[in-house]
């Protein structure tokens, strides 16, 4: 989902080949792209380069606003969660994913952008939040699935993500690593109790749930890396550390051996093993889909931004109250 | 429309057991003390990573500026003999 904030963006010129450029913004330059080259780490008060702080601060609050856009479709599901166990899991998992949006938008914050400025930008459409929220979450095989397959291809990309050049990004994402491996696992272990424990229905639900979600979660990483432009400058600023394509396929190398445990098969024909690449090949992935859904006219995308909107509409008056009796209790304070 | 009434920030540092330093983890908007002791706790020890916990408002904070970093610390470059290793002893007496 986090190179997807990469790949949605329309490239930009680095600084370095636009005209008019101070010697000094080079030499910085020639100095930051040394310590990068030493695979030293960068901090928040560090010079760095304007177009490497733009990239973080958008790849980092677009992974932020996943976090938060990514609790609404399981939150669908906590009155409904079948068992007391399963919502417990469930309402971890999502406070989780709210402080994981916390973490993050702390890690942009030191970039210099605001909470409030990011917030706008996700409220009025601006920034992008990862596509895979925007399909609807129909049946509870759905939240295995997602702590499954969604999970699984978030950790996929959060681990490199981990040795980010940028320090604040990469301890946020240890953190978050660290707490996410129980989603994926809650998950295939809720699709395993259906399939040996369940009926033949439940069977299919979980068949039905993994059929509609296995193309949006290879979706996730991104487009194919010929088509991924900014993807050769984020790697050589060490943001990027893999590319999309091989995290895709590491991540569907590792599905396959998990699907067959679970007893489902994935929608997919052209999914065989490659004996040569001793890799396993896929069928084409649908980009025009991904483009529309990522473009704002996916399922659910309207219904997530409204939602975000109306919360942080009608939490206004909190927001407001809180302040205002921090303020009045300060000045009883100073009065004393 | 949101920007002009943002909460104050806080840096949140966690001891993780009896016996170690508080340790910075990260930052949160919060408008007193209170509530940022309070959403500290939700947001950085979920799963008992800590027995305590410090926040501090973000402005309070003075921190030296890494363009001072060279003159700050190198200094100290060149001062090897304030390490044990610096001193050769005979093997005697060497673990002293």
């Amino acid at each position: 989902m986090y190179t997807q904030a990469m790949d949605t963006q329309r490239p930009q010129a680095a600084p370095g080949r636009q005209p008019q450029v101070s010697a000094e913004t080079v030499q910085a330059e020639q100095r930051f792209e040394a310590r990068i080259a030493a695979g030293e780490f960068i901090e928040a008060k560090d010079p760095m380069p304007e177009h490497y702080r733009k990239t973080l601060v958008r790849q980092i609050s677009q992974h932020a606003h996943s976090e938060v856009v990514g609790m609404l479709p399981e939150g669908n599901w906590i009155t409904r969660a079948p068992t007391l166990k399963r919502k417990a899991i469930l309402l971890a998992k999502i406070q989780d994913e709210a402080g994981h949006g916390l973490y993050l938008y702390a890690a942009a914050e030191t970039l210099g952008t605001s909470r409030g400025d990011m917030t706008d930008a996700l409220l009025d459409g601006r920034a992008k939040y990862s596509s895979i929220f925007n399909y609807p979450t129909l049946t509870w095989a759905d939240m295995g699935t997602i702590g499954w397959l969604v999970d699984g291809a978030a950790i996929m990309n959060q681990v490199p993500l981990c040795r980010c050049s940028y320090a604040p990004y990469a301890r946020a994402m240890v953190r978050i690593c660290r707490e996410e491996s129980f989603h994926q696992r809650q998950g295939y272990e809720a699709l395993l109790t259906m399939m040996r424990q369940g009926t033949e229905a439940q069977r299919a639900m979980v068949q039905d749930a993994v059929n509609r979600w296995w193309w949006p979660s290879i979706m996730m990483f991104g487009p194919p890396d010929e088509q991924s432009p900014n993807t050769a400058q984020s790697m050589r600023w060490g943001i990027k550390r893999i590319s999309n394509d091989a995290l895709r396929q590491k991540f569907i190398d590792a599905a396959v051996a998990q699907a067959r445990e679970l007893g489902v098969s994935f929608p997919d024909p052209g999914l065989v093993w490659n004996e040569a690449r001793q890799q396993h090949d896929h069928g084409p992935i649908d980009w025009a889909e991904f483009w529309r859904v990522v473009g704002g006219d996916g399922p659910c995308n309207q219904e997530r931004l409204g939602a975000r909107r109306k919360a942080w509409e009608e939490g206004a008056w909190v927001r407001e109250a809180a302040l205002a009796h921090a303020a009045k209790r300060d000045a009883l304070a100073q009065a004393a | 429309m949101t920007t002009q009434h943002e909460w104050p920030l806080w840096e949140v540092f966690v001891r993780t057991k009896a016996g170690l330093d508080h340790k910075h983890c990260g930052s949160l908007h919060a408008t007193d003390a209170k509530m940022a002791l309070h959403m500290a706790r939700d947001v950085y020890t979920r799963r008992q990573e800590g027995c305590s916990l410090w926040v501090v408002r973000s402005d309070q904070i003075v921190a030296s500026d890494p363009g001072d970093k060279a003159m700050l610390f190198d200094p100290m470059e060149d001062k090897v003999y304030r390490h044990p290793t610096f001193y050769r002893l005979p093997g005697a007496v060497d673990h002293m």
